[in-house]
């Protein structure tokens, strides 16, 4: 094997495009690095391909990544994330019962306001002797501390009021349909599925809860990010260059084709093309809502790791998972994040690139101009559904203002 | 010591299981991956758990083992912090194990090493029934194809096959392909003429 190939593990998940469209569009090749993409079907078995050098790096779930480094259930692996893949672009999708009894409109509504009436079904269901049950894809996933967020935010305080469990994305429309849950938080085209199948409305996207939340990043361990450090920087420019191409109209067509194809989907075209257009079907034969921003894959430097994400991230895995906060925890998670590395390897390219490596999240409410030491940044709304903010420097402060 | 196998391959699972049983290792419990796996788990509370790498119940099953720390007895995920080597070699192999904590290194290893090879001998022997089958093939290609030369050619059998073997060294190609080439032709034009 070459010094520039990179074994790229995925799961099949739309967000899984820019390693994809870097490999088919001849981004890589440009770069002079070869992508081989290893397709897998549990985050499991994609940590574990990393770990063991079966793959060189990984489309990963950011906190599975914090959570490798920390030694979460295992030794402790030393881990880089030097660029993100995405923001959002998952949804909590409820069973057709569910959003019955929930009243969910046929748009997607005002989060606090559904989570009012979804706190009193809640309620009903725990007297019941049958509480609410949720599924999440992972223990360590976005998708897990952003369902979460928002549930205590509206007084539904998880495994208390609501149970959540693990649901794996190619088995949740099944789990939804059996009745084994009753609302899921996954990715897409896993909602959409589940719409089309008639089990499943979705509710919200998860945007909704945090505007520009992290999403799925490309993980590697520390020592291949040390060792590799040229190959890995052609790397990214190959991955932000197919960033860019992903976001010009246009393009949406041929994006969807190749991700839909047998190899790496092997998902309806329709539901991936509505998904990368920000297009969602929210209920069975409904015409697809355009909501802006349900994916976010490049634009206001996106793909940049700020070390505040993984800040953010750190905190939730404290609060959910009920362990006192330790500042070398704290320094190790948003070490995991490598805006260094990113850019070095987008140096003298034009793309903008962030003076800070770490930002006060939730803090903007209407565009702004933010501090670059290459290129023109303006930072959109990224506002949490509560209007709470998120200082990485007072991690402790702000737990302790959570519901 | 309890063992619980979970494979999505039944015939790699009874190959498995045969090992550890001829190594004295008898307390075997087989989960019925189509089933609910975590229930049947929390039944049989084994001490050792064998996964196949690419089984889709792993994300479940690792949410239920960091649950089980609230438990009497905990699941790690890991065997060893000192045994990566060991690790990485199950992990080639295309096994993973969790294990109670607590359980001893020295009783641990012999049942992952064994899993281990049982894990390569089932490889091996899927490539061998692969091989198998292809050759199967390939021989009832070549007698396709002999047939269609003997009618075709009012020749004999051993004149066909010298032709084909002929024909393959001079184009440096395989018979089997020759033949290939000869019944997909016969399919496309043989009513020809």
């Amino acid at each position: 094997m070459s010094a520039e190939t990179f074994r790229i593990g995925f799961l099949p998940l739309v967000d899984a495009a820019l390693p994809i469209l870097a490999h088919e569009l001849g981004f890589a090749a440009r770069e002079g690095v070869a992508i081989e993409l290893v397709r897998d079907m549990t985050w499991a078995t994609v940590r574990d391909r990393l770990l063991y050098g079966h793959t060189d790096a990984a489309h990963m779930i950011a906190p599975l990544a914090i959570a490798t480094a920390l030694g979460r259930d295992r030794p402790a692996v030393p881990m880089a994330v030097p660029f993100v893949l995405g923001l959002n672009g998952n949804a909590v999708t409820f069973s057709a019962q569910l959003a019955k009894d929930v009243g969910l409109g046929e748009t997607l509504g005002d989060p606090a306001i559904i989570g009012a009436a979804l706190q009193s079904v809640a309620a009903e269901r725990k007297i019941a002797g049958k509480p609410l049950r949720f599924g999440v894809v992972h223990r360590y996933s976005s998708h897990n501390y952003m369902l979460r967020y928002w549930l205590a935010g509206v007084g539904i305080r998880p495994d208390t009021h609501i149970e959540i469990v693990v649901t794996s994305p190619p088995f949740a429309a099944d789990a939804l349909a059996a009745g084994e849950v009753d609302g899921i938080c996954v990715g897409e085209p896993w909602n959409s599925i589940a719409v089309e199948r008639g089990v499943g409305h979705i509710a919200l996207a998860t945007a909704q809860i945090w505007r520009r939340g992290v999403e799925k990043v490309l993980a590697m361990r520390e020592v291949v990010a040390d060792e590799r450090r040229d190959a890995v920087e052609a790397l990214l420019r190959a991955l932000h260059a197919a960033a860019a191409h992903f976001v010009v109209p246009g393009t949406a067509e041929e994006s969807a084709q190749i991700l839909a194809r047998r190899e790496y989907l092997d998902a309806p075209h329709d539901a991936v093309l509505r998904a990368i257009t920000d297009r969602i079907r929210l209920v069975p034969g409904g015409e697809p809502i355009h909501f802006p921003d349900f994916m976010f894959q490049h634009r206001e430097a996106a793909n940049f790791p700020w070390r505040s994400q993984a800040a953010w991230l750190y905190s939730q895995m404290l609060r959910w998972d009920h362990m006192p906060y330790s500042a070398a925890d704290a320094a190790t998670a948003a070490a995991v994040f490598r805006p260094d590395i990113y850019r070095a390897a987008l140096a003298g390219s034009g793309a903008p690139l962030p003076g800070a490596s770490s930002k006060l999240e939730g803090g903007i409410d209407t565009p702004l101009g933010a501090g670059s030491v290459q290129g023109r940044l303006l930072l959109g709304s990224d506002r949490f559904f509560d209007g709470r903010a998120f200082d990485p420097d007072d991690i402790q402060g702000y737990l302790s203002d959570l519901p | 010591m309890r063992i619980a196998i979970i494979d999505t391959s039944t015939t790699r699972a009874a190959i498995i299981s045969d090992g550890l049983r001829e190594a004295g290792l008898d307390d075997l419990v087989l989960i019925d991956p189509a089933g609910a796996v975590v229930a049947q788990i929390e039944a049989a509370k084994p001490e050792v758990i064998l996964v196949n790498l690419e089984n889709p119940s792993r994300d479940l099953l690792e949410d239920f083992f960091a649950m089980s720390r609230a438990l009497a007895r905990p699941i790690a995920m890991f065997v060893d912090q000192s045994d990566a080597e060991a690790t990485g070699a199950a992990i080639d192999a295309g096994v993973s194990a969790y294990v109670v904590d607590g359980l001893s290194k020295q009783r641990i290893k012999p049942v992952i090493d064994l899993a281990v090879r049982r894990f390569q001998a089932f490889s091996r022997l899927q490539r061998e029934l692969d091989e198998a089958k292809n050759a199967l093939v390939e021989r009832a290609t070549i007698d396709r194809a002999k047939a269609i030369l003997m009618k075709r050619r009012h020749i004999d059998e051993p004149a066909a096959y010298a032709l084909l073997r002929k024909q393959a060294m001079s184009t440096n190609r395989r018979i089997a392909e020759i033949a290939e080439a000869i019944v997909t032709s016969d399919a496309l034009l043989g009513d020809m003429e």
